[in-house]
């Protein structure tokens, strides 16, 4: 079965390879791309065009290795043998299992999402090599090995944050998913707001990307800010002739606040009026 | 059979290695792609490069690669005709073409006319569909039934031809935008550390809570501590300007490395030498400068102090008043520099230049001179170093 995107989720040719790719080597897919480009989506629609379960992985700063394969619960386990509970006579029950055991329990093939793993500490890639390479990990509690009935599909995202090893990469398959070219930026809109009149969403994208274009941003807006504004924008009944007579040189455009996140960014727009009005006189 | 293009990719200085390669070998085994250059493309791309900052020169190195190659029939493919990677294109033309190409000159020529000859068609008529040189004698039109495929013309169709793919070179810009290899630096960094414990009690004090449980009769008593944390305090000062611009991209990566590293990181910008202003910002340094003392005061000596510069100057500018080179300064760089040592007893000036070529310039070693030998080349080792002469007073670059 291969992945093509679905009705709610648009891919590029070289994106649906990388999935495809992916999941016929069985390899992680590792996922970087600028913020709001549908890198976690990507994840859910894969798991919904392949008909696959989904686990989920985020990752936090306090996040370690150990977590996604299971936690020993020895406290629980002491307190129970001074009130004389029977349970205690069973490590297995002091196993919390993590993420990574739940998908190689789990007896269909499952979608297994790597959120964020640059979030965590700096050697947190390095503790889940082998994991991921054999899919196999051992229980010392259980003093037994857990492999993977069916080995997942693994799809990883980073933000950057951190660089990953190389050790790390060199295991997986890498996309980077750029920001879409307006052709594409229309048919994903589309998916959004099938309903969406033509001419507004062709005067929405100008001033969104003429938004974008602004040099020094520090937040640039990206897809997702894009659904959000043009949701504002329908809901606020905003007409494809008041977004034409806006010149944003002049005036910020209607619910600015969906697109640009930071204050600084707002100063940039308006020193940018300032000088754009300086020139004029 | 791709050998010499991961070689190609190799040499050129991308880091990929034989795992990746294999990989993508197993790819084309288990046939992911059709038959079609552009697949090929992607493929390689998401098996081989695993850093967006190299997708551009891949891209590049791609194209030069599979020049004028856009389509292998399927047929072509099974035979795997391993040459057709190597530039040699004669093998897979019949006789005729040969002959025919032997004609027009040189194969290599043919394809440039012929590149230029499509650049002319394009802009003459945009979207127009039609094939260069439809006349049956020319030799441009024996392209479009040449056995290699080599698909020519076709122009306005939404269907992304290969060559524009990695011929946008859609990832230029990535370059800047991420930070490079400051994995190492990181690691070097992470040595520097003050590790408290503050904040929740979150964590199981195993002895205590034994001892505690022991007192109590067997009877479980938690004890909780607090999580470790790095509580190190760094104060950093960067030579901005001149002589620094040749070491921008290796001091950008010690910042970013650093910046990640410490959550009490301070920086300050300054100018060939420290005097008695500094700036945070590069933009508005002439408008928004900060007394130099006012960070003297602001921050105490708990900060480790790293000085990063290359500390080529002209002698005077540290020795007298008024030798700076920007503006007048009532007193000396050394002045200023004691000042900071004294209040900063750990201290290690960082430099970009190499050892080797430290002898070469009399401020460097005056500088190395006035900090006893604290001052470090910044590479990985060197970072090592500083690392551990910010937390032993006595540790110099001689004694390592």
């Amino acid at each position: 079965m291969k992945f093509e995107g679905t009705n709610d989720y648009i891919t590029t040719g070289d994106l649906t390879l990388a999935v495809n790719a992916s999941v016929s080597l069985e390899r992680p897919l590792l996922i970087k791309g600028e913020p709001g480009t549908g890198k976690t989506m990507l994840a859910f629609e894969v798991a919904k065009a392949l008909k696959k379960d989904i686990v989920t992985w985020h990752i936090k700063s306090s996040t370690t290795a150990q977590q996604g394969l299971y936690e020993y619960d020895a406290v629980a386990r002491l307190r129970d043998s001074q009130l004389g509970d029977d349970r205690v006579n069973d490590i297995s029950n002091y196993i919390n299992k993590g993420k990574l055991w739940e998908a190689f329990e789990s007896k269909k093939q499952v979608v297994l999402l790597i959120d964020e793993i640059d979030k965590a500490d700096i050697e947190f890639p390095n503790d889940l090599l082998l994991e991921l390479d054999k899919m196999e990990f051992y229980c010392y509690e259980l003093q037994k090995t857990i492999t993977a009935k069916k080995r997942p599909i693994i799809i990883i995202t980073s933000n950057n944050e951190k660089e990953l090893p190389d050790a790390f990469l060199r295991r997986c398959f890498f996309h980077y998913i750029s920001f879409p070219d307006r052709e594409t930026l229309k048919d994903i809109v589309h998916v959004h707001y099938p309903d969406l009149e033509e001419k507004l969403m062709n005067k929405a994208l100008s001033v969104f990307y003429e938004i974008r274009e602004i040099d020094g941003l520090k937040k640039r807006p990206s897809t997702s800010e894009l659904i959000d504004w043009i949701k504002l924008l329908v809901v606020g009944k905003i007409t494809a002739t008041e977004l034409d007579d806006l010149d944003i040189t002049e005036e910020d455009p209607p619910y600015t606040g969906a697109l640009l996140k930071s204050e600084q960014d707002y100063e940039i727009l308006s020193r940018l009026r300032g000088r754009f009005k300086r020139k004029l006189n | 059979m791709f050998l010499d293009f991961f070689l190609l990719l190799k040499n050129d200085g991308i880091p990929v290695t034989i795992k990746e390669y294999l990989t993508l070998l197993e790819a084309l085994d288990k046939d992911v792609i059709d038959c079609s250059v552009d697949d090929f493309y992607f493929l390689s791309r998401a098996s081989l490069i695993k850093h967006e900052q190299n997708l551009d020169r891949f891209d590049r190195l791609f194209g030069l690669y599979f020049k004028g190659i856009e389509r292998i029939d399927d047929e072509e493919f099974m035979k795997i005709p391993e040459n057709w990677l190597m530039k040699n294109y004669e093998s897979l033309f019949d006789k005729e073409d040969i002959d025919m190409i032997k004609k027009m000159g040189n194969l290599d020529e043919l394809m440039d006319r012929l590149k230029e000859l499509m650049e002319e068609q394009k802009k003459r008529h945009e979207g127009g569909n039609k094939w260069i040189g439809t006349a049956g004698t020319s030799p441009y039109g024996a392209y479009g039934a040449n056995p290699a495929g080599i698909r020519i013309g076709q122009d306005g169709s939404r269907n992304r031809s290969a060559v524009k793919v990695w011929d946008k070179r859609d990832f230029k810009d990535l370059d800047d935008s991420v930070e490079l290899q400051t994995r190492n630096m990181k690691m070097a960094l992470k040595r520097l550390r003050a590790l408290t414990r503050e904040g929740l009690k979150d964590e199981l004090d195993l002895d205590k809570t034994i001892d505690k449980t022991s007192k109590n009769a067997g009877y479980l008593d938690l004890e909780f501590v607090a999580e470790k944390k790095n509580n190190i305090k760094v104060l950093m000062f960067l030579d901005i300007g001149g002589s620094m611009d040749d070491h921008i991209e290796l001091c950008s990566r010690l910042f970013s490395a650093s910046k990640y590293e410490f959550k009490h990181l301070e920086f300050y910008y300054f100018h060939n030498c420290i005097y008695e202003r500094l700036w945070k910002n590069n933009e508005r340094r002439w408008r928004e400068q900060i007394p130099t003392y006012e960070v003297l005061n602001k921050y105490n000596s708990d900060y480790k102090c790293i000085i990063v510069g290359d500390g080529s100057m002209s002698p005077w500018e540290l020795m007298y008043e008024n030798g700076s080179v920007e503006h007048n300064n009532d007193e000396a760089g050394f002045v200023w520099l004691e000042r900071l040592k004294e209040h900063y007893p750990y201290t290690v000036w960082l430099n970009p230049v190499p050892p080797d070529e430290w002898k070469w310039t009399e401020s460097i070693l005056m500088l190395k001179d006035f900090y006893d030998d604290r001052m470090f080349p910044l590479t990985l080792s060197g970072l090592q170093k500083a690392v551990r002469a910010l937390k032993d007073k006595k540790y110099n670059f001689e004694s390592s």
